[in-house]
């Protein structure tokens, strides 16, 4: 099994005030790990990859962790998450798919268990290319004020041989919430989705 | 999160970024080279109008190096004297001018800076610029003590996707622990630093 070798991490927290509205009680927060591995199929089609699934899940772990820490320790106060990869140019997209079993499940279990399925998006591309990873509530996917994004990216990352893995949590609705829908204080979450 | 209620600056958002390199062309940088910057996104109270005196973003500027940099230095979990290197950056929106950075970044920003950090004899590496939202900025960086040690000049580079907007201006501190990863250009070192002069 090929050997997870990690050139750097990255870690963005966000805190929000105000978007022009009232000034938010407690402020929303949102913050991003991000490592930059080696990408051990680059240059070359290579048929069995899964393996790869199981040797990313105690980095996933440790990035699911950081993020906790980031937002004050308290997996509690963590109420949205996403996930995405940047695969370098020597790299195929299926490379970046790589990270949906082994981020999705490492955020979960440190959340103690959230239902909801973790939105997630890729895409190939150059050093400092952006993505923009997809947020929803952890419990119950419908829930309105929870459907975000935040924008990350490297200057430096992915080099060619490289991918870019990302995963987010928030901890709460968008700081003016105020279209509808489906609230937190409502869900029952037990499908994941309401 | 209190005293920064308190503050004359409209505070909209605060991001913080840590960057952490363990391996450069396949080798191993040990320990880890670790940098960290604490932006703020505040409304420029000057924007869309031409004031002569600006002496209310030079104390926003005061008052952001205090807060931005005990947030970089906290995000690197490190204390304040244990810092390496440090830069600052403005970027105005494109209602303001950028005699506007100028203001929070050159008269009064430094002082606090340097208080967190327990000296910082050289001068603060600056770049400002004028931008719309997602500008990058390039935070440039240097020893905190000696101007000169080669293996800490270098820069950072940060943007936030929704900043600045028109009337706002974007304001940076980055602070590192070290290094470039792998410096190896020669010059003076850091532990030939006299830090007097804040050159050499």
């Amino acid at each position: 099994m090929p050997e997870v070798q990690i050139r750097k991490r990255v870690l963005l927290v966000e805190e929000i005030f105000h978007e022009g509205g009232p000034v938010a009680l407690k402020p929303h927060r949102r913050a991003a790990a991000l490592a930059v591995i080696r990408n051990p199929y680059a240059g070359g089609y290579v048929e069995k990859i899964e393996g790869f699934m199981d040797d990313l899940k105690p980095l996933g772990l440790e990035m699911a962790r950081s993020l906790v820490a980031a937002l004050g320790g308290d997996p509690k106060v963590v109420e949205g998450y996403g996930k995405g990869a940047i695969v370098g140019s020597a790299g195929e997209i299926e490379h970046g798919a790589l990270w949906h079993a082994p981020g999705g499940y490492a955020m979960r279990d440190v959340l103690g268990g959230a239902k909801a399925i973790v939105a997630s998006t890729k895409k190939v591309g150059g050093p400092g290319a952006r993505l923009d990873i997809p947020i929803t509530h952890i419990n119950a996917s419908y829930v309105r004020s929870h459907f975000d994004a935040m924008e990350v990216g490297i200057a430096d990352a992915p080099r060619a041989d490289e991918i870019l893995l990302a995963l987010v949590m928030t901890t709460g609705a968008r700081v003016h919430a105020r279209v509808g829908g489906l609230k937190a204080s409502e869900i029952k979450g037990e499908d994941g989705l309401r | 999160m209190k005293a920064e209620r308190n503050i004359k600056a409209k505070i909209r958002k605060i991001a913080t970024f840590v960057e952490e390199t363990s391996t450069e062309m396949g080798r191993r940088v040990d320990p880890p080279t670790r940098r960290a910057a604490a932006v703020a996104v505040i409304e420029n109270p000057y924007a869309g109008k031409y004031v002569e005196d600006l002496s209310e973003l030079m104390a926003i500027g005061e008052e952001l190096g205090e807060l931005l940099t005990q947030r970089a230095v906290a995000a690197l979990g490190i204390e304040g004297p244990s810092a390496e290197s440090y830069g600052k950056a403005a970027a105005v929106g494109e209602n303001g001018e950028l005699e506007h950075a100028a203001a929070i970044l050159h008269p009064k920003l430094g002082t606090p800076v340097r208080r967190v950090l327990g000296k910082g004899a050289a001068l603060i590496p600056s770049s400002k610029k004028r931008g719309g939202l997602g500008v990058v900025l390039d935070i440039p960086l240097g020893h905190k003590d000696a101007a000169f040690v080669r293996s800490h000049f270098d820069g950072m580079e940060v943007r936030i996707s929704d900043a600045p907007r028109a009337n706002e201006i974007m304001v940076a501190i980055a602070v590192t622990d070290s290094g470039r990863p792998l410096a190896r250009v020669g010059g003076l070192s850091k532990d030939q630093i006299k830090g007097e002069d804040g050159l050499r």
